[in-house]
């Protein structure tokens, strides 16, 4: 299992922190900040995890979601969704659209790197 | 021969007896016994009293002066009685139904309950009735003179006249005890009838006793007295047509119209199915009546001298043969005729006269109401009695003025003439709906002009009331105007001549008028009980029925009142009464103690109509149905109210779903809201946490990182602080709270402060001007306008995608106010985008390069709300342009 993370995110400050906590400890880090191209990169890149954010530009985190997990080539793909807006009723739909896990923004950079080792078993 | 004071006393003590008679059959009316005293025979005798001094005397007069034309006064009634039975029951029926006092009252009751139309017939009754009392006084007087021969003069015969009066004073008295003893509510008077009946007896075995005299007395029997008849100058007399079919007539419609005999043959009618019975025995009674009338005045002709006066043979015939009890018997006869006419006749024209013209005029006086106490009872009496006195003077002043030598048949007519006046009002009123209260009071008017005119005037003789000359020539000369002659109708016989024109002028305004005219509703409806009668009423009832109705009564108020309560009630009324454990008896007290209860549930009217229904002696008049219909107005009013409450109801109840729904809508709006906030929070939460997180582990990091993430912590702090700036600026917007601080600004300074707060954030922007057009003093809150300007400017800065960007601020003022134009030279905002860029949150570009939380134009929007302006969008103009208006009130030309 290697170490390489897909980051789709649209802010850029967070993306510039969440690369800097995962590329520290030796992960390769790719970001899209696109919702509408966010599909393609992930089969374009095939990354052992993808971070995705629910509000972007063009396409939610959601639509995303349901595309990587239909497309049986993806399978067993971690996806860790992040959200600003951190309702539960998000967090539910998450869930039952088969996130990995979710976290809510603002965020723990130890949990977000022990969610994704956790996730990868790396 | 015997003396006069024996006669006076005989006919005192007749008096008395009827007095008896009466007295006794009152006393077992209000017992309840009695029932011979409602039989068939008692209503038929009382109906003779048709047959007036004037039959009794007048018609052997009359036959010995006119032939056989007198019994054409007979003929009417039969042909009445047998043929047209069907219309006496109509007018019996009526009379019950709408509990009828008189043909004043049944003619104003059918006309709208017309009271004009009562004072016109009471006045026509009156005047057409004086001239028939003045015979009865005429032939009772005549017939005292009889018995006061030459040169004996008793007391009261010094002169006609005076003993006139002495009779009518006499008669008055003797009526106003009989008729007007009590105040019977329905107007019968039980004693009254039955003297009457008594009476009728008397005058017909008089009459016949007389008659049998005269033919097997002293005309030798049966043969000899025909060929008396044969050889008679009665046998040649000549019949005439004109005249025979005139008095026919008028004798039928008198049977209707006088008002004596309305009383007994309507008024004092307990049942109608005596009717049957009087249809034929009445007819018979009349027969017997006249048939020996020719026998008497043939005989009276032959043995009497010439010169003595027919109207008297009946009396004179026995006298002259010494026979002096039949004569008394006779002269009891006329005494009985004459009697029981004037109190009839007294009886029902007092009882219009006080209904119709005295009790209106006083309760109009009084305005106390129709509240019928103990007063108001003692002056109806009170009217009776001196109309009733009225009345018998009038008939003096009549036989006094008319000279008193007249022939009896010959007033009699007149009055039949003038009572006839009713006829047309009467049987139309009765047969055909579309006569009107106008057409009656038209047609009975000038009936009764016409008949006043050619009979009733004229009847006073030459130099009475009309001078000689006007009768010859007519007024002022007008030959066809001629009161016996109108329109040049000589030949005719006087009463013929004044029957075809009353009668003529009557019937055709009655006909026109009613034709020409529209009823009101409460003649309409008086219309249809009275034509229809028999559709809605039933058929008289006997008077045993106390205990069916009692049990009906029972039923019908289990029915309203409910079961406990119904049989409680009755059960306190019978023993009220005495009758415990029986059913009470249906007394007036306990069927108005039944009918207030019933009106507690459903209304007095109603309550009144059910009872009557029951009770059944009264039918539902016109004006229970009215109140029924009344109370039935009232309960579709209130159900109206109550449908137009439950409406509001409904429109409430709409209302509040709506206004739920917009509560709900609210409710996911705010949840959108709160979410959007969330997010705008936390994003650059999110990045201030990471990066202090990172520069807490202080580990791996260059200087260069190390400042560059010191930088993005304070740039998302100040992100941060705006954001909540900007939500607190538009909450106090939008709730109103704002306190505007509205002073005179000048436009360009405004400007040129806005310009200055976004100096930083310009950059390459240029800012194209144009001073003079910018010459504006504006009234308002110079601190938000700019706030405004502020936005637009920074926003122009933020997004205008131009190579060299540019900003034109243009001012151009209308006649409305000012407006001021912020045009970029960029691409502009999307068609699809421009109608929500003024809601919260609509940030259309990504977070890079807007610093906002996209609450700009929002606030914009609210400001400009409040300053009582706009800003809108302006399509078209190369780049994003955006106008603010501002209203002439607070714009001045500087």
């Amino acid at each position: 299992m290697g170490k390489h993370v897909l980051l789709i995110e649209d802010e850029p400050n967070i993306i510039e922190a969440i690369r800097f906590i995962l590329s520290r400890e030796g992960w390769r880090v790719d970001t899209h900040s696109d919702g509408t191209t966010a599909y393609d990169r992930v089969t374009a890149v095939r990354p052992d995890i993808v971070i995705l954010d629910v509000m972007l530009p063009g396409r939610s985190g959601f639509d995303i979601l349901r595309d990587i997990r239909a497309d049986t080539g993806l399978n067993g793909l971690p996806v860790l969704m992040l959200t600003a807006k951190g309702q539960v009723k998000d967090r539910e739909m998450a869930e039952r659209m088969g996130a990995s896990r979710f976290m809510a923004k603002p965020f723990s950079n130890t949990e977000v790197l022990a969610s994704v080792r956790e996730l990868t078993g790396a | 021969m015997i003396p006069f004071d024996v006669l006076v006393a005989i006919c005192l003590l007749y008096v008395a007896l009827l007095f008896g008679v009466a007295f006794l059959a009152e006393r077992r009316a209000a017992m309840g016994l009695g029932g011979w005293l409602r039989s068939p025979a008692i209503y038929t005798l009382s109906l003779s009293v048709y047959c007036t001094a004037w039959t009794f005397y007048g018609a052997v007069g009359y036959a010995a002066r006119s032939g056989l034309e007198f019994v054409t006064i007979y003929l009417g009634p039969t042909l009445v009685f047998i043929g047209w039975w069907w219309t006496l029951r109509k007018l019996v029926r009526i009379g019950r139904t709408q509990r009828i006092t008189s043909i004043a009252d049944l003619i104003s009751s059918r006309y709208g309950k017309s009271n004009a139309l009562g004072v016109v017939v009471t006045l026509i009754a009156v005047v057409g009735t004086t001239p028939y009392i003045a015979l009865q006084l005429q032939s009772v007087t005549l017939s005292f003179a009889v018995f006061a021969p030459g040169g004996a003069v008793p007391w009261a015969i010094r002169d006609l006249n005076s003993s006139a009066l002495t009779v009518a004073a006499g008669l008055a008295v003797f009526t106003i005890l009989f008729g007007t003893r009590n105040l019977d509510a329905n107007e019968r008077h039980h004693g009254v009838v039955t003297a009457i009946a008594v009476e009728a007896v008397v005058k017909l075995v008089a009459l016949l006793a007389v008659g049998i005299f005269v033919v097997w007395g002293i005309g030798g029997g049966v043969t000899a007295t025909l060929d008396r008849i044969e050889t008679s100058p009665l046998a040649g007399m000549p019949i005439q047509p004109g005249r025979w079919i005139g008095l026919t007539f008028l004798s039928a419609a008198a049977i209707l119209t006088l008002p004596r005999m309305f009383q007994v043959l309507v008024v004092e009618n307990e049942d109608e199915r005596h009717l049957a019975t009087a249809s034929w025995a009445f007819p018979a009674y009349l027969m017997l009546m006249s048939l020996f009338v020719v026998p008497i005045a043939v005989v009276g002709l032959a043995e009497m001298p010439p010169g003595a006066n027919p109207d008297l043979f009946v009396l004179t015939l026995p006298l002259a043969h010494g026979q002096d009890g039949l004569a008394t018997l006779a002269f009891l006869g006329g005494f009985s005729s004459a009697t029981s006419m004037v109190i009839v006749a007294a009886i029902a024209l007092s009882t219009m006269v006080s209904n119709h013209i005295v009790m209106p005029v006083f309760l109009k006086l009084t305005a106390t109401g129709a509240t019928m106490s103990g007063d108001v009872r003692k002056i109806v009496l009170r009217a009776r009695r001196v109309s009733i006195g009225g009345v018998l003077l009038l008939g003096y002043l009549y036989y006094r003025l008319s000279g008193g030598s007249e022939a009896l048949a010959a007033i009699g007519l007149i009055s039949f003439a003038g009572v006839a006046q009713f006829l047309p009002a009467l049987l139309g009123g009765i047969l055909w709906r579309g006569a009107t209260r106008a057409g009656a009071i038209t047609g009975l008017t000038l009936g009764f002009a016409v008949w006043a005119y050619t009979l009733f005037l004229p009847s006073f003789g030459q130099g009475g009331v009309m001078g000689a000359a006007l009768l010859a020539e007519g007024p002022w000369g007008i030959g066809w105007l001629r009161p016996q002659g109108l329109f040049g109708m000589d030949g005719l016989d006087p009463l013929v001549h004044a029957m075809v024109f009353s009668m003529g002028a009557n019937v055709l305004g009655f006909v026109t008028v009613s034709l020409a005219s529209f009823p009101n509703p409460m003649e309409r409806l008086q219309a249809a009980q009275f034509v229809n009668v028999f559709d809605h009423s039933a058929p008289g009832q006997g008077w045993s029925q106390g205990r069916a109705e009692a049990e009906d009564l029972l039923l019908m108020a289990q029915r309203i009142l409910g079961p406990d309560e119904a049989q409680g009630l009755f059960q306190r009324a019978a023993a009220d009464q005495g009758k415990q454990g029986f059913l009470p008896d249906i007394t007036p007290e306990f069927l108005q103690r039944l009918e207030r209860e019933l009106a507690g549930s459903v209304g007095a009217a109603t309550a009144h109509a059910m009872v009557s229904q029951i009770v059944g002696r009264s039918a539902v008049s016109v004006e229970d149905l009215m109140k029924v219909a009344d109370e039935t107005a009232q309960m579709m009013e209130y159900s109206s109210q109550l449908e137009a409450k439950s409406e509001e109801l409904a429109r409430t109840a709409r209302q509040l779903r709506e206004a739920n729904e917009k509560l709900t809508e609210l409710s996911v709006q705010k949840d959108a809201f709160l979410s959007q906030i969330s997010h705008e929070l936390r994003t650059p939460m999110t990045s201030i946490r990471a990066f202090s997180e990172i520069l807490m582990a202080g580990d791996g990091m260059g200087p260069g990182e190390m400042r560059n993430y010191s930088r993005i912590i304070h740039e998302e702090s100040l992100r941060l602080t705006r954001l909540l700036d900007d939500l607190l600026d538009l909450s106090v917007l939008e709730n109103g709270q704002v306190s505007l601080n509205a002073q005179e600004v000048a436009l360009p300074d405004l400007i040129d402060r806005a310009l200055a707060a976004t100096v930083g954030l310009q950059g390459g922007l240029a800012i194209r001007r144009d001073p003079a057009a910018e010459r504006v003093r504006l009234m308002t809150d110079g601190d938000r306008l700019s706030q405004v300007f502020i936005n637009l400017i920074s926003n122009a800065h933020k997004y205008c995608d131009a190579s060299a960007p540019e900003l034109t601020i243009r001012v151009r003022e209308g006649r409305d106010g000012v407006a001021v134009d912020f045009v970029d030279n960029g691409s502009g905002i999307p068609e699809k985008s421009q109608a929500i860029i003024f809601e919260k949150f609509s940030r259309l570009s990504d977070h890079r390069k807007a610093g906002g939380a996209g609450l700009g134009l929002a606030i914009c929007r609210e400001i400009m709300a409040r300053l009582g302006g706009s800003i809108v969008y302006l399509p078209g103009q190369g780049g994003a342009a955006f106008r603010v208006s501002l209203p002439r009130a607070r714009a001045q030309a500087a």
